[in-house]
C-alpha cells in the first residue's frame, strides 16, 4: 500500500522525475523524428537521382527521347503528360466543385437531404484509386472508344482525356467538401447587408460570396491539382503507356508517376533507376510546394 | 449601373439556381455509378471458394484471393502497430507544446505529408529498406503505409485534445499526480473516441493505397503466412487486395477480371464501413465538456 511517506520519499520522487522526464523527452523526440523523415525522404530522394543529374543535367528535363538501351532518359513528354491530364482534370472537375460547393454551402446548407449529400461526397472521396482505374479501364474505355469510333479518331480508348476523365471524378469529392467548407464560412452580416439592399441570390452569389471565397477556391483549386499531380494507380491503367510526347488529347501517353509505377522495379541500371528517382523528386518538390501554399491559404479563413 | 428589370433578374436568379443544382447532381451520377457497377460485379465473384482458395494458374477455372486478403490485414496490421504510438505521441507534443518552433515545423511536415504522392514514398522506401535487404518484403509495405497513416493520427489527436478544457489538467495536477500521468490517465483517455477515429480513417486511407506496394510488398501468387514465424513471413514479399486488383485487371484473362471485382468489391466494402464507422464514431463519442 501506498503510504504518505512512501509517496515523498526521495527515492519515489526520483522515480517519478525520471518518468516525467522520459515522457517529455519521448513527446519531443517522436515530434522531431517525423522532421527528420521527412528530410531524409527529401535528401534520398536528391541523392539517388545525382546519377541522373550529373550524367544528363538539363537535357532530362528538355529531351523528349526515352530510351534505356542507349542510356537517353528525356523526361518531357511524361513531365508533359502530367501537366496536361491534371490541369484538364482540374478544368473539368472546377465548375461541377464550384456549383457543389454553392449548393451545399449556400443553397442548403442544414437539413437531412444535404447532410446525405455532404457524407455521400466525402465516402466518395475514400474510394481507392486503383477502383477508380479499374472502373475506367472496364466501363469508360469502352464508351470513349465508341464516340472516337463515331468522330473518325483512332479508336484508343485508353489516353490522356481517359485519364483526365478519371482523375475529374476522384479530385471532384476532395476539392467539393474544401469549397463547401470555405463557402459556408462567408459572414452572415455581409450577405445581410446585401439581401436588404434588394440583391437577389444569384447577385449576393456572384458578388459577395465569389469575391470574397475566390483565395478558398482557388486553395481548393491547388490542393486538388496536388492530389492529381501525383496520383498513380488510376493514370497508369488508363493512360496507355507510352513514350512520345501524346499527338492529341486522345492518343495515348504517360505521366510522370506511371512511368515510376511501370519500370521502377524493372530498370536494371543505375542511371535508368536515378533518372526514375529524379521524377519522384521532381513530384516531391512541386507537391510539396503547392500543399503548403494551399494550406496556408485555407487556414487564412 | 444600369438598370435590369426585377423580372430579369428574378429569372436569371432561378435559372442559376436549377444550373447549380443540375450541375451538382451530374457530378454525382458517375461517382454513384462506379459503386453501383462494383457491387453489382463484384457479388457475383464472390463465394465460398473466394475466400478460402489461392490464385488458381491461367486456364483453371475458379480459385480465390485467400492469400491477398490475409497479406493485407497483416500489412496493415503492422503499418498500425507501428504508426499508432508514434502518431498519437506527435498528437500529443503538439497540442501540448504548440506554440514553439519545434511544433511549427513538425505541423508544416505532417500537414505536408499528407500530399506526398504515395508512390514516391515507395520509392524511398524502396531504397531505404528494400534495395540493403536485397529483396521485397511485406515489413517495408508496413513502412511504407505507417508513414502514411501517422499525419492523420497525429492532426485527429491533436484537434482531439485541444477540445479538451485546461481545468480538467488543473484539477488533476493539483491532486498531485504528476504530469505524465495526468496525461496518460486522464488527458488521452478523455480524447480517446477522437484518437479512435483518427486511427480507423487512417485504416480506411491506406486500405487501398496500390502505389507504395509496388515496389515493396510487390506480390505474391502463394500462401506464405507461416503461423509460426510470423516475423520471418513479413521478410518475404506478399500479396495485398490493391495489388490483386491491378495485377488481374490489366491482365487479359476473364476469370482472373473476375476475381478483380470481387476483392474490388471487398476492398471497396471494407473502406466503406470504416468510413461510416468514422462517421458515426465522431457524432456519437463526440469529446464535449
Amino acid at each position: 500500500m501506498t503510504t504518505f511517506q512512501n509517496l515523498t520519499s526521495a527515492k519515489h520522487i526520483k522515480r517519478l522525475k525520471l518518468s516525467e522526464a522520459l515522457f517529455t523527452r519521448g513527446l519531443k523526440l517522436s515530434a522531431i523524428t517525423i522532421v527528420v523523415i521527412m528530410i531524409a525522404v527529401f535528401l534520398t530522394l536528391v541523392v539517388s537521382s545525382l546519377p541522373s543529374i550529373k550524367s544528363l543535367g538539363f537535357k532530362f528535363l528538355t529531351t523528349s527521347e526515352w530510351d534505356p538501351v542507349t542510356s537517353k532518359f528525356g523526361a518531357l513528354p511524361f513531365l508533359f503528360g502530367t501537366l496536361i491530364t491534371s490541369l484538364l482534370a482540374l478544368i473539368i472537375s472546377t465548375p461541377f466543385s464550384i456549383a457543389f460547393g454553392l449548393l451545399l454551402g449556400e443553397y442548403y446548407p442544414k437539413g437531412i437531404f444535404s447532410q446525405i449529400f455532404k457524407n455521400i461526397i466525402e465516402l466518395l472521396a475514400g474510394i481507392p484509386s486503383v477502383i477508380y482505374g479499374f472502373w475506367g479501364l472496364f466501363v469508360l474505355v469502352p464508351i470513349i472508344r465508341t464516340y472516337e469510333m463515331k468522330f473518325g479518331i483512332l479508336p484508343y480508348g485508353v489516353g490522356i482525356f481517359t485519364s483526365s476523365l478519371i482523375l475529374a471524378l476522384m479530385i471532384m469529392p476532395y476539392s467539393a467538401s474544401l469549397i463547401t467548407q470555405v463557402i459556408s464560412m462567408t459572414p452572415a452580416n455581409l450577405k445581410e447587408a446585401a439581401y436588404s439592399l434588394g440583391a437577389t441570390r444569384f447577385e449576393v452569389i456572384k458578388k459577395l460570396i465569389i469575391p470574397y471565397v475566390s483565395s478558398g477556391i482557388f486553395a481548393g483549386m491547388l490542393l486538388a491539382l496536388g492530389r492529381a499531380l501525383g496520383e498513380t494507380m488510376a493514370v497508369t491503367m488508363l493512360i496507355g503507356n507510352t513514350h512520345d510526347i501524346p499527338k492529341s488529347l486522345f492518343g495515348p501517353g504517360n505521366t510522370m508517376a506511371s512511368v515510376i509505377a511501370n519500370e521502377f522495379t524493372e530498370a536494371p541500371d543505375k542511371v535508368y533507376v536515378s533518372a526514375l528517382v529524379e521524377m519522384g523528386a521532381l513530384l516531391f518538390v512541386v507537391t510539396l510546394i503547392i500543399n503548403i501554399l494551399g494550406k496556408q491559404i485555407i487556414k487564412r479563413f | 449601373m444600369k438598370g435590369q428589370g426585377i423580372t430579369f433578374r428574378r429569372i436569371k436568379d432561378v435559372f442559376v439556381k436549377g444550373l447549380i443544382i443540375l450541375m451538382a447532381g451530374c457530378s454525382v451520377v458517375p461517382l454513384v455509378a462506379i459503386l453501383y457497377y462494383v457491387f453489382k460485379q463484384g457479388i457475383e465473384a464472390i463465394n465460398w471458394d473466394f475466400f478460402t482458395q489461392l490464385p488458381k494458374p491461367v486456364g483453371e477455372v475458379g480459385g480465390g484471393i485467400a492469400n491477398a486478403i490475409v497479406g493485407s490485414l497483416l500489412i496493415i496490421f503492422f503499418a498500425a502497430a507501428m504508426a499508432i504510438p508514434f502518431g498519437i505521441s506527435i498528437g500529443v507534443y503538439l497540442s501540448e507544446h504548440g506554440e514553439t518552433k519545434l511544433a511549427y515545423f513538425t505541423r508544416l511536415v505532417v500537414d505536408a505529408l499528407q500530399g506526398i504522392p504515395s508512390i514516391v514514398i515507395g520509392i524511398v522506401i524502396y531504397i531505404w529498406v528494400v534495395k540493403p535487404m536485397g529483396h521485397f518484403s511485406a515489413f517495408s509495405g508496413s513502412i511504407a503505409l505507417g508513414i502514411m497513416m501517422i499525419p492523420i493520427i497525429a492532426r485527429s489527436t491533436e484537434e482531439t485534445l485541444k477540445l479538451i478544457p485546461f481545468s480538467l489538467k488543473e484539477a488533476s495536477l493539483a491532486l498531485g499526480v504528476p504530469y505524465y500521468k495526468t496525461m496518460m490517465k486522464v488527458i488521452i483517455p478523455s480524447g480517446l473516441s477522437g484518437i479512435l477515429s483518427g486511427i480507423i480513417l487512417s485504416i480506411a486511407r491506406i486500405t487501398g493505397e496500390t502505389a507504395p506496394l509496388l515496389f515493396t510488398a510487390f506480390g505474391n501468387p502463394f500462401f506464405n503466412f507461416d503461423i509460426q514465424h510470423p516475423i520471418h513471413t513479413m521478410l518475404t514479399p506478399m500479396s495485398s487486395m490493391p495489388l490483386i486488383i491491378f495485377n488481374y485487371a490489366t491482365s487479359p484473362y476473364d476469370d482472373w477480371h473476375r476475381l478483380a471485382w470481387g476483392t474490388a468489391f471487398l476492398l471497396l466494402v471494407f473502406v466503406l464501413m470504416l468510413n461510416i464507422i468514422t462517421k458515426i464514431a465522431t457524432r456519437k463519442w463526440k469529446v464535449q465538456f
